[in-house]
């Protein structure tokens, strides 16, 4: 039902991809529509980095009891344009005794990483650039490329801090992805497929985390933990420790080069989010509750772009929680978190979630 | 028998850890929701809680806190009286030099030789706000002020007298 109502943007891909085969050659249209998709990404990757920012600040004001930017633009609505366009006319710096190519090349790649993960993410009904059967391994293989970048800016930039602030890093994404990897699993055994748009179908009558309750609840926990932890945010910031280590690993960057690492780091934000509301909360699918036909009515009067946006704000807005409220870890705690907590609790967990898949005591 | 106690011994230790690991968990996860309710009651609350003034669009009605430090004033009453006796005290007590007290010898009605003060110096350039000059003053003359808005083209501006042209001493403030 949900999906014949809102179908207007399986129609304007449907239309656009007829439109474009009836007048080109079949390969000349898949060029076009890849150069649109990358156009509406790039779009996309601007405005959300544009709202992020000015959120972060927002709410991080609030939660220190200040009231954040407020003077450019009515409550400061204009900063962040203020901002970006500050970076864009600021003159690229670099060190003499860097490795040239690997220096300019470390931003690209992790806004590659970004670009790939984010055209498996599904918006809405139909809108959903890459629906690969394997969407979740993909994810997780493509999120990894990120740690790449990060080790590349800190080698070449050539500068104690910054390597220690990759070296860091890489530590830290390597142990945590296993975690994020596996409470996407728990929920893969529930869902029987890997691919995006699958998890949600069967997400149609009740989210994930309601239907798998007990062991749901842990992996999104766990989830939630081990996310923050993978786009290097407070309080696992250790790869750009302000107070230790300067900016970690884009120390030297400044201008575009510096922004392009701003700007993946709030898309990677955007990006777990929006995975963890897909997989745990049900993506773009309403909020349903049994046999109640008129509340149910009244859900699928919201479009379904609004339930993910929605979904996803939540989630960012409880990693801003987290960032705001706890203190940075060491380096041997965060190791310790994930080794000795996190990875056996998430195995435990996948056992637990097998069993109750296999007896059928989920709803 | 010492092999089976030796066994309880090695059980018991483990339970010990056990334990002790998931009561590590259930504390730092409780202890973590506590530091998240206190920022959520901040973030929900922001009428109440947000301290920030909004400096220059407030400055009619910005109200300085009680024992802000501004600068040193001397308060004189509707009939230009100060309560100075120019005893030099607040001068010897201030650290930096910032207190000069010029003050000159008057014949008084009873026909006595008096110490008056003829003019209280302050260095506002050189003060740092430390107190001790309110403090040592043995009749309350002075106190802080709340203005903070200090800034000014030339330096000789900052140096100021403090008791008004024409003033005296209030009675009653020397016996």
């Amino acid at each position: 039902m949900y999906f014949k109502r809102h179908t207007y943007f399986v129609e304007l891909t449907s239309w656009i991809h007829e439109g474009l085969g009836s007048s080109f050659s079949p390969w000349l249209a898949s060029l076009i529509e890849f150069v649109m998709i990358g156009g509406v990404f790039v779009g996309f990757f601007t405005v959300l980095a544009l709202v992020l920012v000015y959120a972060e600040r927002k709410v991080s004001a609030f939660f220190q009891q200040r009231l954040g930017p407020m003077r450019v633009g009515p409550w400061g609505l204009l900063q962040t344009i203020a901002d970006a366009l500050k970076l864009l006319l600021k003159e690229p710096l670099m060190t003499s005794t860097s490795d040239k190519f690997l220096f300019n090349a470390a931003p690209f790649v992790i806004m590659i990483a970004s670009f790939m993960m984010m055209a498996a993410i599904p918006f809405a009904n139909g809108l959903h650039a890459l629906d690969f059967d394997i969407g979740i391994v993909y994810v997780t293989a493509v999120s990894s490329i990120g740690v790449i970048g990060i080790l590349l800016a800190g080698w070449a930039s050539n500068n104690k801090y910054s390597l220690i602030g990759a070296i860091r890093s890489g530590a830290q994404i390597l142990s945590y992805e296993l975690s994020v990897g596996l409470s996407l699993l728990t929920i893969v055994i529930l869902a029987g497929s890997l691919q995006f748009s699958e998890i949600i179908n069967s997400q149609a009558d009740g989210w994930w985390i309601f239907k798998g309750h007990i062991p749901a609840i842990i992996a999104f926990i766990v989830f939630l933990i081990a996310a923050t932890a993978e786009t290097n945010r407070a309080p696992f910031d250790l790869a750009e420790a302000e107070s230790e280590l300067t900016a970690g690993f884009h120390t030297e960057y400044s201008g575009m080069k510096f922004s392009f690492f701003f700007l993946a780091e709030f898309a990677n934000m955007f990006i777990v989010s929006a995975i963890g509301a897909t997989v745990f909360l049900g993506g773009w699918m309403p909020l349903h509750i049994g046999d109640w036909a008129g509340f149910n009515g009244i859900m699928d009067i919201i479009p379904p772009i609004l339930w993910f946006f929605g979904k996803t704000g939540f989630i960012i807005f409880v990693m801003m929680w987290f960032r705001w409220t706890f203190p940075r870890l060491r380096i041997d705690q965060l190791l310790t978190l994930e080794w000795k907590y996190l990875l056996p609790i998430n195995l435990f967990n996948i056992i637990l979630m097998t069993w109750i898949a296999l007896t059928g005591w989920h709803f | 028998m010492d092999c089976i106690d030796g066994l309880a011994f090695l059980v018991g230790g483990i339970m010990g850890q056990v334990a002790e690991y998931f009561s590590d968990i259930f504390k730092g996860v409780r202890t973590l929701i506590r530091g998240m309710k206190v920022t959520g009651y901040y973030v929900t609350h922001p009428r109440k809680e947000i301290i920030t003034q909004q400096y220059p669009e407030n400055r009619d009605s910005l109200q300085m806190f009680e024992r802000f430090r501004g600068e040193v004033i001397m308060p004189h009453d509707e009939n230009n009286e100060h309560r100075c006796t120019g005893c030099t005290v607040c001068e010897l007590a201030c650290p930096n030099g910032s207190i000069e007290i010029v003050w000159d010898r008057q014949i008084n009605e009873e026909g006595k030789k008096k110490k008056v003060l003829d003019k209280f110096v302050y260095h506002l350039q050189m003060c740092t706000m430390c107190n001790l000059c309110i403090l040592s003053c043995p009749t309350d003359a002075i106190k802080m002020g709340q203005n903070f808005e200090h800034a000014v083209f030339d330096r000789s501006q900052l140096t100021k007298v403090l008791n008004k042209p024409g003033s005296k001493l209030m009675k009653g403030v020397e016996d």
